[in-house]
C-alpha cells in the first residue's frame, strides 16, 4: 500500500480535478474531458510500450490514429451498392495487381543474388506496376466518386457494428507498423523519429486524397454508435422515470404542475447527453483496464524483462541470444496496434471521420508530451500523463483567461494589449504544454510517476 | 517556335518556382544540418524558429512602413531583416542558455535533446501565435514583377508568357550570396575550421584548445541568420502563416537528410533535389506535350504523374528511399 501511495495520490488528485470541473462548469464537460482522457490514455499506453519498454521512438502516432479512424469508417458504414457495381471490379483488380506485384518482388528478392541488375529490374517493375495500377484504377475511381458525391462518392464499408472496428483498427495499424518497422527500424534513434513522422504524413496524405476509399476532406459523418441516441432516450419511459427519481427532491419543490413538467423535460435533455457519455466512459474504461492488465502482465513477464534488457543494452542482449531485430519489430507492431484502437475509439466517440483534422501537433507531439510527463516505462504513469495533459490542454484556455484578467486588472477594458491577449487565449495551451514538458524534462526527467521495477 | 513555347512553359511553371522554393528549403536545411553537426541533435523547433524570425521581421516592416520608410521598388522587409536576425539570435542564445545548455553539459543522449526541442517548438509556436496571431500575413511591398507575363508575350511574340517575380530574384540572389559567404567562412576562416573540427571529433577539438562555448555561440548565430533570412524570403514569396512554417519543417528535414545530415553543402543541394522533384512529379505536362508533339498524338489526360495533393508525400518518399539505400545521404553526411 505504502509503495503505491504516490500513484494513488496522483490519481485521486486527477479525479478530484475532473469532479471539480463537473461541479463548477458542467457534468457534460467533465465527462467529455474524462472520455478524451481515457482515449489519450490508450494512445499513451501504445507509445509507452514502444518508448518505455523498448526505447523505440515512434513519431508516427498520428498515422496510426488515422488508420484506426479509417477502420471505424470501413467497418460501420453501410456499403454503397451502386459504387461497388460501378467501380468495384476495377478496385478489386487493382488490389490483385498490388498483391501480385509484392509477391513478384518478394520472389525476385529471394531467388536472385544481390546485384545492380536486380535493383534496376525491381525499380522498373515498381514503376511499371504503378503505371498499370493507375491505368486500371482511374476509370473505377472516377465512376465511384461520381455516384452521389454530396452524400457518398465512396465505396462505403461493411455495415457491421462499429465496436468491431476497435479490433480491426488495431490490425490496420499493426499492418502499417509491420511495413514501417521492416523499412525503418534499423535506423538510428533520431532518424527513426524523422522517418516515422514523415511516413505518418504520407498516410494522412493518402487518406485525405483517396476519396473513393475515405471520402477525403469531404468527411464521413453520422457514423453508427455503440451507445443509444439522445433523441431516443428522451422519449423512453424508463429513462424519464430514472431522471425523475434522481431529481425527486428538486422537482418536489416546484408546486406548479406545468412548471414541474418543463423542469423535468430540461433535466431529461441534460440527463440524456450525460447518460450517453457515461455509456462511452464505460466502454472506454473497459478497454483501458483490459489493456492495463495485459501491459502490466507483460511488463513483469520474462518477455518484459527481455525488452528492458534490449532497451538498456542492445549489444549485451544480442550476445545473450535475443533476437533484437525481431523483438523491436514485434513491439513496434504491438504499440502501434494499441494506438490504432485509440484511433477507432476516437472516431466512434465523435461519430465522424475528418481526415483534415489529423495534425502532428495534436496527435503526435501532444501524445509524446503525455508519455514524457506521465513517466515513460510505467503504465500507470503513462495513463496519468494522458489524463493530466489532456485536462490541461482543455482547461488551459479558462486558466489563461483567468490569469490574463488577473494581471491586467489595472488596465481599462478597451486597452489594446488586454484585448489582444484575450483574443489569443487559445494559444496559451501550447505555451503551457511546452513549459510543462521543459520543466519536467529538466527537473523530473523520469516523469511524474517514474519507472519502478521490482524483481519478484 | 513550338519548342521555344514549350521551354518557356517549363521555365515558368517548373524551373523558376522550383529554384525559388529550393533556395528557401536549402537555407532551412543548412540550419538543420549545422545544429545536427555541431550540437548533435535533430531540432524539431526548426520551422517555428524560422517563423519567429519572420515574425520579428514583419513587425519591424510594419513599423518602418508606418514611419514612411521604404526602399522604393524593393520590399521594405529587406531593411527589417537585420533587426529580425538580431532578435532571432538573442532568442536562440537565451533558449540555448536556459534549455539546451544543461543537457549539453550533462552529455545527454541526442534523443533527449530532440525531445527538449519539441518543448521549445511548443513554446515558440505559442509565442508566435500569441504575438502575431495564427492567420495569414502579407508584408510584401514594392514592385511585384520584374517581367510580367503579358509584357513578355508582347516583347517576344510567343504564346507562352514568362512571369518573373521580384521576390523570386531576390530569393535566389540572397541565397547565393549567403551560402557562398557561409562556405567561405566554414572553409577558409579559423573559426569555421574549428567548427568543422568540433563537429568531426569533439574530444580532439577540445584537446587542441578549441573553445566549445564559442563554437556553440557561433553556431547559433549562423543558425539565427539562416533561419530568419530563409523564413523571411519564404514569407515574402508566398505569405506568412505560422502553421505553414511548422509544416515546412518536414521537407526541410527531408532536404537535410537527403543531402547527408551534418554536411552543409549536401543540405544546400538537398533543398533543390526536394523542390525540383516535388514540382517535376506533380506538374501536369499536358500543355507541354501539346507544344512538342504533332497534333495527332496530343494527350487526352493531364499527363500528371501524381496529383498536386501528394506534393509533400513526394519529398517524404524520396527521403524514405534515401534512408533505406543510403542512410548517410546522397552526399556523405557527418563531415561538415
Amino acid at each position: 500500500m505504502r509503495k503505491n501511495l504516490n500513484v494513488i495520490a496522483a490519481y485521486s488528485i486527477m479525479m478530484v480535478l475532473i469532479i471539480l470541473v463537473g461541479i463548477f462548469q458542467s457534468w457534460n464537460i467533465a465527462l467529455s474531458i474524462f472520455n478524451m482522457c481515457l482515449i489519450s490514455a490508450v494512445m499513451t499506453m501504445g507509445a509507452n510500450i514502444q518508448w518505455g519498454y523498448a526505447g523505440l521512438i515512434n513519431f508516427g502516432i498520428m498515422g496510426y490514429t488515422a488508420l484506426g479512424g479509417l477502420a471505424a469508417v470501413l467497418i460501420s458504414v453501410d456499403p454503397v451498392q451502386e459504387a461497388w457495381s460501378a467501380g468495384g471490379f476495377d478496385i478489386l483488380m487493382c488490389l490483385w495487381l498490388i498483391i501480385a506485384l509484392v509477391l513478384i518482388i518478394r520472389f525476385i528478392l529471394k531467388n536472385f543474388q544481390k546485384s545492380k541488375v536486380r535493383t534496376y529490374s525491381i525499380a522498373a517493375l515498381i514503376i511499371s506496376g504503378i503505371i498499370l495500377i493507375r491505368l486500371t484504377a482511374e476509370p473505377g475511381i472516377e465512376a465511384i466518386e461520381d455516384i452521389n458525391p454530396a452524400k457518398t462518392g465512396f465505396l462505403g464499408g461493411f455495415g457491421l457494428p462499429i465496436i468491431f472496428s476497435w479490433i480491426v483498427g488495431a490490425f490496420f495499424a499493426g499492418g502499417l507498423a509491420f511495413i514501417v518497422g521492416k523499412v525503418a527500424l534499423g535506423l538510428r534513434a533520431d532518424y527513426l523519429a524523422i522517418a516515422t513522422l514523415l511516413i505518418s504524413e504520407i498516410v494522412i496524405a493518402i487518406i485525405k486524397h483517396e476519396d473513393w476509399l475515405t471520402r477525403g476532406v469531404k468527411n464521413v459523418i453520422g457514423l453508427k454508435r455503440p451507445a443509444p441516441y439522445e433523441v431516443d432516450l428522451q422519449t423512453t419511459d424508463w429513462f424519464i422515470n430514472l431522471v425523475e427519481k434522481f431529481n425527486f427532491g428538486k422537482l418536489e419543490l416546484i408546486s406548479n404542475l406545468s412548471d414541474r413538467q418543463a423542469a423535468l423535460n430540461q433535466l431529461v435533455i441534460e440527463g440524456s447527453s450525460v447518460f450517453v457519455k457515461l455509456c462511452y466512459s464505460g466502454l472506454f474504461l473497459t478497454v483501458v483496464i483490459i489493456l492495463l492488465i495485459l501491459t502490466q502482465k507483460a511488463l513483469y513477464s520474462p518477455w518484459g524483462r527481455m525488452m528492458r534488457a534490449i532497451r538498456d543494452n542492445e549489444e549485451a542482449a544480442n550476445a545473450m541470444g535475443k533476437n533484437v531485430v525481431k523483438q523491436h519489430l514485434l513491439i513496434f507492431i504491438l504499440g502501434s496496434a494499441i494506438v490504432g484502437i485509440a484511433g477507432a475509439m476516437l472516431v466512434t466517440q465523435d461519430g465522424l471521420f475528418t481526415p483534415g483534422s489529423y495534425r502532428p501537433m495534436r496527435y503526435t507531439f501532444l501524445i509524446w508530451v503525455m508519455v514524457i510527463v506521465g513517466g515513460s516505462g510505467n503504465n500507470f504513469g503513462a495513463i496519468l500523463g494522458g489524463f493530466a495533459v489532456w485536462f490541461l490542454w482543455i482547461e488551459a484556455a479558462p486558466i489563461a483567461l483567468f490569469l490574463i484578467n488577473f494581471f491586467t486588472a489595472g488596465m481599462s477594458e478597451t486597452h489594446a494589449l488586454k484585448l489582444h491577449l484575450i483574443e489569443s487565449v487559445p494559444y496559451f495551451r501550447f505555451l503551457m504544454m511546452g513549459l510543462g514538458l521543459l520543466l519536467i524534462m529538466r527537473y523530473r526527467p523520469k516523469g511524474i510517476l517514474p519507472e519502478k521495477i521490482e524483481i519478484k | 517556335m513550338d519548342i521555344l513555347n514549350a521551354l518557356i512553359l517549363l521555365l515558368n511553371y517548373i524551373f523558376i518556382p522550383a529554384l525559388t522554393y529550393g533556395s528557401q528549403l536549402a537555407l532551412g536545411a543548412i540550419f538543420v544540418t549545422l545544429i545536427y553537426g555541431i550540437l548533435r541533435f535533430a531540432n524539431f523547433a526548426t520551422g517555428d524558429m524560422m517563423s519567429f524570425g519572420t515574425m520579428v521581421t514583419i513587425l519591424f516592416t510594419w513599423y518602418f512602413q508606418s514611419l514612411g520608410i521604404s526602399l522604393g521598388v524593393l520590399p521594405t522587409a529587406l531593411i527589417a531583416i537585420p533587426l529580425g536576425i538580431l532578435f532571432m539570435i538573442i532568442y536562440m542564445l537565451s533558449i540555448d542558455k536556459f534549455v539546451f545548455k544543461y543537457y549539453r553539459v550533462n552529455k545527454s543522449p541526442p534523443v533527449q535533446l530532440a525531445m527538449v526541442s519539441i518543448g521549445v517548438m511548443f513554446v515558440t509556436q505559442a509565442l508566435v501565435r500569441i504575438i502575431i496571431g495564427p492567420s495569414d500575413q502579407r508584408f510584401f511591398d514594392g514592385e511585384k514583377f520584374i517581367i510580367k507575363a503579358r509584357e513578355f508575350k508582347e516583347m517576344t511574340g510567343l504564346n507562352e508568357g514568362l512571369a518573373l517575380k521580384s521576390t523570386q530574384v531576390i530569393t535566389v540572389l540572397v541565397t547565393i550570396v549567403l551560402v557562398s559567404l557561409l562556405f567561405w567562412f566554414l572553409n577558409k576562416t579559423k573559426t569555421g575550421k574549428s567548427m568543422k573540427a568540433y563537429s568531426d571529433n569533439e574530444d580532439l577539438a577540445l584537446l587542441s584548445g578549441i573553445d566549445p562555448k564559442k563554437i556553440v555561440m557561433i553556431t547559433w548565430i549562423i543558425a539565427g541568420i539562416l533561419a530568419t533570412i530563409g523564413g523571411a524570403l519564404y514569407g515574402l514569396d508566398k505569405s506568412f502563416k505560422p502553421f505553414t512554417y511548422f509544416n515546412n519543417m518536414l521537407p526541410i528535414f527531408a532536404a537535410a537528410i537527403v543531402g547527408g545530415i551534418g554536411n552543409p553543402f549536401g543540405a544546400f543541394l538537398g533543398g533543390y533535389v526536394i523542390a525540383f522533384s516535388e514540382i517535376f512529379l506533380t506538374y501536369a505536362y499536358k500543355k507541354f506535350f501539346i507544344y512538342i508533339l504533332p497534333e495527332s498524338m496530343e494527350p487526352e489526360s493531364l499527363v500528371q504523374l501524381l496529383s498536386t495533393d501528394y506534393k509533400f508525400a513526394v519529398s517524404f518518399s524520396i527521403l524514405v528511399i534515401v534512408l533505406l539505400y543510403r542512410p548517410s545521404g546522397i552526399f556523405k553526411g557527418k563531415v561538415l
